[in-house]
């Protein structure tokens, strides 16, 4: 991380209504390459976010910023009112040790496009490995929890299936089971149905609808699946070129968009289908 | 004398020479995993000291030769205090060298097991060290088995040059036994056909079940 001037920065997020999520001036380069640039967004404790745009704009990075899988290059990532990125030392902000990342990523879980399972474990092993390795249950209550999971997102029967026997739809829902096995205040979707067939992408959108309604969690959502943004988001954010270009909710958005940027998106992807 | 005679007036001292390289095999194999294990996460640790005492380990004895080391081992430690029986120094020399050629193969293992793996580790908020026993090592070793399947049969042959020091394994003792009789043929061709054989019906179907039985673990089978 570069050196860079924190002292705007406050320690922790307090007051009434504190984000869960807050992205202040975060900005993130590959060399010359500016990914995002001075991004401000905060998510509110419950709300669910769905961020949309073309490639290379910037909102896979958002996601993985937050799962910190990657460094920030400037400004600070805050969760729960705390900072994730950095920590405080004295009256001021430092980059934070691998104990604190690991102290605040406790409250954060993903799901990935390619699911990400462990092939050598089963869909149960799978859901109990964080729970009893991690967290430190004991692998009764590991069980328990985890088959309560795998029951919400219908994959009991395949409880004891490694991954190489469940189609993508299937271990898709097993890896959200196994994210939410660690009780996470706020989840993040990358583009979980961007690798399935046409044919399943239901099964996985109704397990994320399911988590929405009975959840109070917090979510960030990266798809191209506009339909389901559409229906289950609070707030859509379209990002351009690093930056968002437009967001509100999913009624303006997709009904009014005002900017060209969005209008020209959103008809282009209007046409695919 | 025919064959026969000769494997009835010498089989005693072949299958004594044939178990010391057994046993020479097994012990040098369990040191070079070891080494290579160890080496191996090394050269990939963040920390510049272990990833520079790895890398010259391997540098050195990769670089020279097996028979020089196994004299090293056994003539010139001694002169520094360290003194071992030559059966001893005879696996060190050997395991040591082929630790070192592992440690090769449990890196580029470890380096292919695909970056979603690391990330899903992480994301689930694994230790670095538990992430690698838990989630990468698994993964890795299916990867690795082939290259040590070859590496151990390397091993095996490597396990001739201890007779040079007198350790009384195969070589040595068909060494000795075609000094006194001139029997060149029976005597080396004996020895050969009893490499092979260890090789062939013994490392490599082991190595074979031990991939299935992998294979079998991460479900593929």
């Amino acid at each position: 991380m570069d050196a860079q001037d924190l002292s705007g920065f406050p320690l922790r997020l307090e007051g009434d209504a504190v984000p869960m999520v807050s992205f202040r001036k975060v900005t993130k380069s590959y060399g010359s390459l500016v990914v995002l640039d001075s991004l401000d967004l905060d998510v509110a404790e419950g709300e669910m976010v769905s961020v949309i745009g073309p490639s290379g704009s910037g909102k896979t990075t958002v996601l993985r910023m937050l799962m910190t899988l990657e460094t920030i290059n400037g400004g600070v990532i805050y969760v729960d009112g705390e900072p994730l990125t950095h920590m405080p030392r004295g009256d001021r902000l430092v980059p934070a040790d691998s104990r604190h990342l690991r102290r605040i990523r406790a409250k954060i879980g993903m799901c990935f496009q390619q699911f990400n399972l462990f092939p050598h474990m089963t869909a149960l092993e799978n859901c109990m490995e964080g729970p009893v390795h991690v967290l430190g249950l004991s692998k009764k209550e590991a069980r328990e929890r985890s088959e309560e999971l795998l029951a919400m997102v219908g994959m009991t029967e395949k409880r004891d299936q490694h991954p190489s026997r469940l189609s993508g739809g299937q271990q898709q829902r097993v890896a959200i089971a196994r994210a939410m096995a660690m009780r996470p205040k706020v989840m993040l979707f990358d583009e979980v149905t961007s690798a399935l067939d046409p044919e399943v992408i239901g099964e996985v959108t109704n397990v994320i609808r399911k988590l929405v309604a009975e959840h109070n969690l917090t979510m960030l959502m990266v798809t191209h699946q506009m339909g389901f943004a559409k229906d289950i988001s609070d707030r859509v954010c379209f990002f351009y070129g690093g930056r968002i270009e437009e967001q509100g909710t999913p009624d303006a958005l997709f009904g009014h968009p005002k900017r060209e940027r969005t209008q020209q998106f959103l008809s282009a992807v209007r046409e695919a289908i | 004398m025919s064959y026969l005679e000769f494997l009835g007036q010498y089989g005693d001292r072949i299958l004594s020479g044939t178990l010391v390289t057994v046993l020479l095999t097994v012990l040098s194999s369990v040191l070079a995993i070891a080494i290579a294990l160890v080496t191996g996460l090394m050269r990939l640790s963040p920390n510049a000291v272990l990833r520079g005492i790895a890398t010259v380990y391997i540098e050195i004895f990769r670089g020279t030769s097996l028979l020089v080391q196994l004299y090293w081992i056994f003539y010139v430690l001694p002169l520094f205090g360290v003194t071992l029986e030559k059966f001893t120094a005879g696996f060190v020399a050997v395991g040591m060298n082929l630790g070192a050629y592992g440690a090769e193969l449990v890196r580029g293992a470890i380096l292919s097991v695909p970056r979603g793996q690391w990330e899903a580790a992480l994301a689930l908020n694994m230790t670095p060290a538990r992430r690698m026993i838990r989630v990468i090592l698994p993964q890795a070793v299916l990867i690795m088995l082939p290259g040590w399947g070859n590496l151990l049969i390397e091993l095996l042959k490597g396990t001739a040059l201890v007779a040079l020091i007198a350790v009384a394994d195969l070589m040595f003792q068909v060494k000795q036994i075609n000094g006194t009789t001139f029997l060149s043929a029976e005597t080396f061709g004996t020895a050969l056909i009893i490499y092979y054989v260890i090789a062939r019906f013994m490392i490599t179907p082991f190595m074979r079940w031990l991939e299935r039985a992998m294979q079998r673990k991460l479900g593929r089978a």
